[in-house]
């Protein structure tokens, strides 16, 4: 049976009494022909590619190629020495990793896009600052991803990822509601906690707009992506304690596409509404299209 | 419905910052030196809408040129390329045709072939059109594509060599400017074929132009 609903993958999940991850690696390696352990092979690289776009996203504070942004990151590791967050150091990381990833993205350095490039920092920093700080295995990391992959996936059966097609709710939004799953699951989450944490993050983003800057994947992406990731935990926090979403998950996953249907297209990736068109926009765009052109 | 992968949405592995207007600008440039298949010396990218005007800030120009010199899309070096290409003249051009979609590109080659194609979103891409020719290309088959002047009968006579090979034709396409005009075939296959089979397609009468595609990396 494929899982095309949330409302399959739990019933599917109950009566063969297992979790996210492992229905996952099963429709996986059935939809490839191959063994799940060739699949968390694969895993395991898109999870290190992850790790490495950490790493040189913290070293480097080369400016994206639009020149306004690629420092940010650095701000937050010299801040964060100097006062420590008030949310303690997971949260300091995940801020961190998500500004290293998407500010390494800027400058055509290698990431994983996950489900898309601009918010591809969101579920490297939840994953590997949770397991860094948690002592995780690299097993369960791995687990993480895949429940990650199945909850995108099944979201991308109903709507398609992209901000031209229903705004940022498709792609930070849904990149926080595969952290949530991801980590729910690195915590010991069970299936129903898994799906209410991925709920809650979506259902809490409904209606965010894509209204980037001059049309560059930079304002406002790149510190969405930290905004998003700790979104994830609070998500993750209040699903872990038993607090259910009480609209179905199917049903919020309806609701965001609906939503993207009903938003205009001025907010859908034309640069030509919200933050976009504002004083300071337009004023920047004709700087650097003066500079380029 | 089709059953997806999950690999759709935590890859690709790749060099930003976008995936329609940096790794699927490399596809592209992969698919026209697949096309082409033939050392060049000069190439010159004509970019339109979407690409013309976000594309230096996506490194649209960078993605095109590293891969229409064989880089992959999570190759770093992609940043630099213009630092590293020697021996191969390049240059871009900027328009606006509605006609066309917003993610889109003509990629001439020596000034003998144009490769026109589409980022369609996720790093995925189309080629539509080959020297004039409609095309129907995503980089997931291997194709043989072939020009030749339109005659009854070439259809059965390609795909009897291709079945020779015991290589099962997924689907076929063709196109002609004019009735005994100049036409073209594109062969999607299951497996590749040899460049000697190519060869033998070459040897068929009124056959002028043939190139043995190789399908992209996923
Ligand atoms: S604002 Fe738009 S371009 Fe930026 S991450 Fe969100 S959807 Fe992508």
């Amino acid at each position: 049976m494929t899982v095309l609903s949330f409302s399959d993958l739990n019933e599917r999940c109950c009566r063969e009494n297992k979790s996210v991850y492992q229905i996952a690696l099963e429709e996986e390696a059935l939809l490839q022909e191959t063994a799940g352990e060739v699949i968390r092979l694969k895993v395991l690289e898109n999870l290190l590619a992850m790790k490495d776009s950490i790493k040189h996203g913290l070293k480097s504070t080369e400016k994206s190629i639009s020149g306004w942004c690629g420092d940010d990151c650095e701000k937050l590791r010299n801040g964060y020495k100097k006062r420590g967050a008030l949310f303690g150091s997971v949260f300091e990381k995940i801020t961190t990793y998500a500004l290293a990833v998407t500010e390494e993205n800027l400058r055509m350095g290698r990431i994983v896009a996950c489900p898309t490039a601009g918010s591809c920092g969101i579920v490297p920093a939840v994953i590997i600052a949770a397991a860094e700080e948690n002592k995780i295995p690299e097993t369960i990391q791995i687990n993480g991803l895949l429940t990650a992959g199945l909850i995108g996936l099944i979201i991308s059966n109903k709507v398609q990822l992209a901000g031209a097609v229903a705004g940022c709710q498709a792609e930070c939004g849904v990149a926080s509601a595969m952290a949530a799953s991801a980590l729910a699951e690195m915590l010991g989450g069970s299936v129903k906690q898994i799906l209410n944490a991925s709920a809650l993050a979506l259902k809490n983003i409904l209606g965010l707009t894509c209204d980037p800057v001059c049309g560059l994947v930079e304002v406002p992406c790149i510190k969405r992506n930290a905004f998003l990731a700790i979104h994830a935990v609070t998500a993750v926090e209040l699903a872990l304690c038993g607090v259910e979403s009480k609209i179905p998950i199917d049903e919020v996953v309806d609701t965001l596409k609906i939503t993207g249907q009903l938003m205009s297209p001025l907010l859908k990736e034309t640069s030509q509404g919200g933050l976009a068109k504002t004083k300071t926009a337009l004023g920047l765009e004709k700087l650097l299209f003066k500079n380029v052109n | 419905m089709e059953q997806k992968s999950i690999f759709s949405v935590i890859s690709p592995i790749m060099a930003g910052p976008s995936s329609s207007h940096t790794a699927g600008a490399v596809r592209l440039g992969l698919m026209a030196r697949n096309i082409y298949r033939d050392n060049f010396s000069k190439v010159k990218f004509i970019l339109y809408n979407s690409f013309a005007t976000t594309g230096f800030g996506h490194g649209t120009d960078k993605g095109l040129l590293a891969g229409v010199l064989g880089y992959s899309v999570d190759d770093v070096s992609i940043k630099n390329i213009f630092d590293i290409v020697r021996d191969v003249k390049y240059s871009y051009e900027y328009r606006q045709d509605i006609s066309r979609h917003p993610n889109s590109v003509d990629i001439i080659l020596d000034d003998k072939m144009t490769i026109s194609g589409d980022s369609v979103g996720a790093g995925e891409i189309r080629i539509n059109n080959i020297n004039g020719f409609s095309a129907n290309i995503d980089g997931s088959y291997h194709t043989l594509l072939l020009m030749y002047k339109d005659k009854p009968g070439m259809i059965s006579k390609v795909s009897d060599i291709i079945q020779k090979q015991k290589v099962n034709i997924a689907s076929l396409h063709c196109d002609r400017s004019s009735k005994g005009g100049t036409a073209s075939m594109y062969v999607a296959l299951d497996i590749p074929i040899g460049d000697d089979i190519a060869e033998e397609v070459k040897k068929i009468k009124d056959v002028f132009f043939v190139t043995n595609i190789r399908k992209l990396k996923q």
